[in-house]
């Protein structure tokens, strides 16, 4: 059995939080005492309100709306699931791009009366700029159009036509009923002419791949292990979780940004050691020299190398009260590496809704733009649209400790 | 050879927990393991074993007793820390009781719950503790699915759901002031069934606890209790003896048992896949409120 992780995206009010509430109580993996739970708390136009099975803070229930991400389990035989029930308002922007950015597939959610709207443009560019793999694209509220296969295509149409300039390698649209449960876990007999599969038969069949077009084999040190004691006196192991490709015993390694040079000589886990190691298993990775390792260096294999710099491009989504503005210093985060670094320059903010770029001076809360930064020490990287696991980075106010920017680097 | 090599749901949560585990190691000075007794806490270690073996844990073992505890998790706890060979640090409610920092709950349902929060916090001052790693699971219950694996806790050991840190990728940020300290949830996204095949796959010990047993018992609001002398019974209370087992540890005041013939993991993973309640069903203490684990969260809580 393997994992999906998946976000729910969509506007206030387009039924996010009922459709995993749908997801959940139609696949039967509500508990009673949480559903009795619920129904003690009301109901909505004569059903339970599934959403409050999300809405987990007294903040939320009282306003009806989600702040911040939910995150729910569920599994089916073929399945683990993990949805990350994220926030359709403008002002938590942020918390949307935290649940992306460990997805492999978004969910995004448009009201059928209303169509494509400036949410659905929003919440599709970051998907686009998160390069989230998997995209379904479900038309709610379906009992409200009389199950019009006519509405349906039609939004279908406008999406593919707005969705022709992001970067989106796979769309799949559904129409549904998250309130009745129409083709959400079971198909729907009110739309006869759906012919495909319900969302979850969808979710449960989707093939996975992650990284696949670039293996190349990246392992971030984390900690150094020397246990100094009489057995183990001159261990020393780099321990770490391997973000892409794989390791085996004997492979050639350069060491990032030192560039120093080395073989594999063992890859120990607790159960003992191991000739193979892939993407994303956590091991301590012995080498046969004795060189200067240490957390935030990176272990790559010989020939296999990325950049390695202290100029970097990036988009940036910033996420903190006080605006962004060029000269300003951070520590940035990436991978195990924390380094100070400062904004160069802001070259544009993207216009989320029509990807317009914009010149501007600075960026404020839950703005997109791109911009330069220089680190006070090399850097080694992959482009984020190749390797996920190190063309990411945060950038941290180290007045207040806040995590301010997410980035990905081109 | 294939790149596309897939690891199973559960070697991903190992591997994701390791890391977490790690990086706790590495960004702060003076963490600690929450230990408890429990299935959760137990696992945590084991994850701990795997990801600093062959070298000792970067931090201490430490357990907030409250005084209710089952003597099967203590006798458990003390066996675990000299079998690893890892330090145990244990503080007591009872001291803050007597310290007058804290309040003994009075009716019928006592619980020392809430006031290990006091207990917890004196403990984190005492050894300057600047994350604290528990084995909180956010299906548990539905405050903690919002909460961040790494969740910030202000000076008062409080927890402000709206002002969390966005947590992004596997990018950890564990930046601190001086006071402040981080609650770390390795395995957040770990279900109870993870939990449970977990165990099986690994072949981890447990309390005996878990597994089907006698016991006397009450009824309390349609929930079996544990009968101790932690617990005041009156003409009312029935003492039973039934073949119970605990699905759940915390306090024999506020743990329920359940029912059940379930002698070995296979028999307990069988009950649990077609249970229809869950396992914080058997916890009184969140049955007090709509947003009882909410509060208690920022009142300093794990």
């Amino acid at each position: 059995m393997d994992i999906l992780r998946f976000i729910t995206a969509g506007s206030v009010d387009d039924g996010k939080s009922t459709l995993i509430g749908r997801l959940l109580y139609d696949s039967k993996s509500i508990f009673q005492d949480q559903l009795e739970a619920i129904e003690k708390a009301g109901q909505v136009n004569g059903q339970i309100n599934l959403a409050l099975l999300t809405d987990g803070l007294k903040a939320e229930r009282e306003q009806g709306i989600t702040i911040d991400i939910a995150y729910k389990y569920f599994s089916t035989p073929k399945r683990k699931f993990i949805i990350a029930d994220a926030p359709g308002h403008v002002q938590y922007t942020r918390n949307m791009v935290t649940g992306a950015s460990n997805s492999d597939l978004a969910i995004i959610l448009i009201d059928a009366r209303k169509g494509v709207i400036e949410q659905t443009y929003r919440h599709s560019y970051i998907v686009s700029l998160l390069r989230i793999p998997y995209v379904v694209v479900c038309i709610n509220k379906m009992d409200l159009v009389d199950f019009s296969e006519e509405v349906f295509l039609n939004i279908k149409k406008q999406y593919l036509e707005f969705a022709k300039d992001l970067d989106l390698k796979s769309i799949h649209f559904l129409p549904i009923s998250a309130l009745n449960g129409d083709n959400v876990v079971d198909l729907s007999t009110s739309m006869p002419w759906w012919k495909e599969k319900s969302l979850l038969g969808f979710l449960e069949d989707i093939e996975l791949h992650t990284e696949e077009e670039s293996p190349a084999p990246r392992f971030p040190v984390q900690n150094v292990i020397r246990p100094q004691t009489t057995e183990y006196h001159d261990y020393r192991g780099y321990a770490g979780q391997i973000r892409s490709g794989h390791f085996t015993v004997g492979d050639s390694i350069t060491v990032l940004p030192s560039g120093l040079k080395s073989k594999i000589k063992a890859i120990d886990t607790y159960a003992g050691s191991i000739n193979t190691a892939y993407a994303p298993m956590s091991v301590a990775i012995r080498l046969e020299d004795e060189i200067d390792v240490s957390r935030g260096d990176m272990l790559v294999v010989s020939g296999q190398e990325p950049t390695t710099s202290q100029d970097l491009e990036a988009h940036i989504c910033w996420m903190d009260q006080k605006a962004m503005t060029p000269g300003s210093k951070y520590l940035l985060r990436q991978t195990t590496n924390a380094v100070k670094a400062s904004i160069r320059s802001l070259e544009y903010r993207v216009e989320t809704s029509t990807h317009e770029k914009k010149e501007q001076t600075s960026l404020g809360l839950n703005e997109i733009g791109k911009v330069t930064i220089r680190t006070a020490k090399p850097v080694a990287y992959d482009p984020y649209s190749q390797i996920r696991g190190t063309g990411s980075f945060v950038l941290v106010d180290e007045g207040t400790n806040q995590t301010v920017a997410a980035g990905m680097l081109l | 050879m294939t790149d596309l090599h897939r690891l199973s749901h559960l070697d991903q949560l190992e591997s994701e927990a390791i890391y977490i585990l790690r990086e706790v190691a590495a960004q702060f000075e003076r963490p600690a393991l929450l230990f408890s007794g429990g299935k959760d806490s137990i696992c945590l270690v084991h994850l701990a074993l795997k990801a600093f073996r062959p070298g000792k844990f970067p931090f201490p073992l430490v357990h907030i007793d409250t005084g209710h505890n089952f003597d099967e998790a203590l006798k458990f706890r003390d066996d675990l820390a000299e079998r690893t060979g890892e330090k145990l640090v244990v503080r007591f409610v009872q001291d803050s009781i007597d310290q007058g920092k804290a309040v003994e709950e009075k009716g019928k349902f006592p619980s020392r719950n809430a006031i290990q929060a006091v207990t917890l916090l004196d403990t984190i001052a005492e050894f300057k503790f600047d994350a604290c790693i528990g084995g909180a699971r956010r299906d548990e219950e539905k405050a903690r699915a919002k909460e961040r694996i790494f969740s910030v806790r202000d000076e008062f050991g409080s927890w402000d759901p709206k002002l969390q840190r966005p947590e992004l990728w596997n990018i950890y940020n564990g930046k601190i002031h001086v006071g402040e300290n981080v609650r770390v949830f390795p395995i957040s996204n770990w279900t109870e069934l993870d939990v449970w095949e977990y165990i099986r796959k690994e072949n981890i010990e447990l309390p005996s606890l878990y597994f089907s047993h006698q016991r006397e018992i009450v009824w309390r609001e349609d929930l079996v209790f544990p009968v101790s002398k932690f617990i005041s019974l009156d003409n009312t209370d029935k003492v039973e003896t039934r073949t119970v087992r605990f699905r759940t540890v915390g306090d024999m005041t506020c743990t329920a048992a359940v029912e059940s013939e379930a002698n070995t993991i296979d028999d307990i993973i069988r009950e649990i896949q077609v249970s229809r309640t869950t396992e914080r069903g058997s916890r009184l203490d969140d049955k007090r409120s709509e947003a009882a684990m909410e509060d208690r969260k920022k009142g300093g809580y794990f």
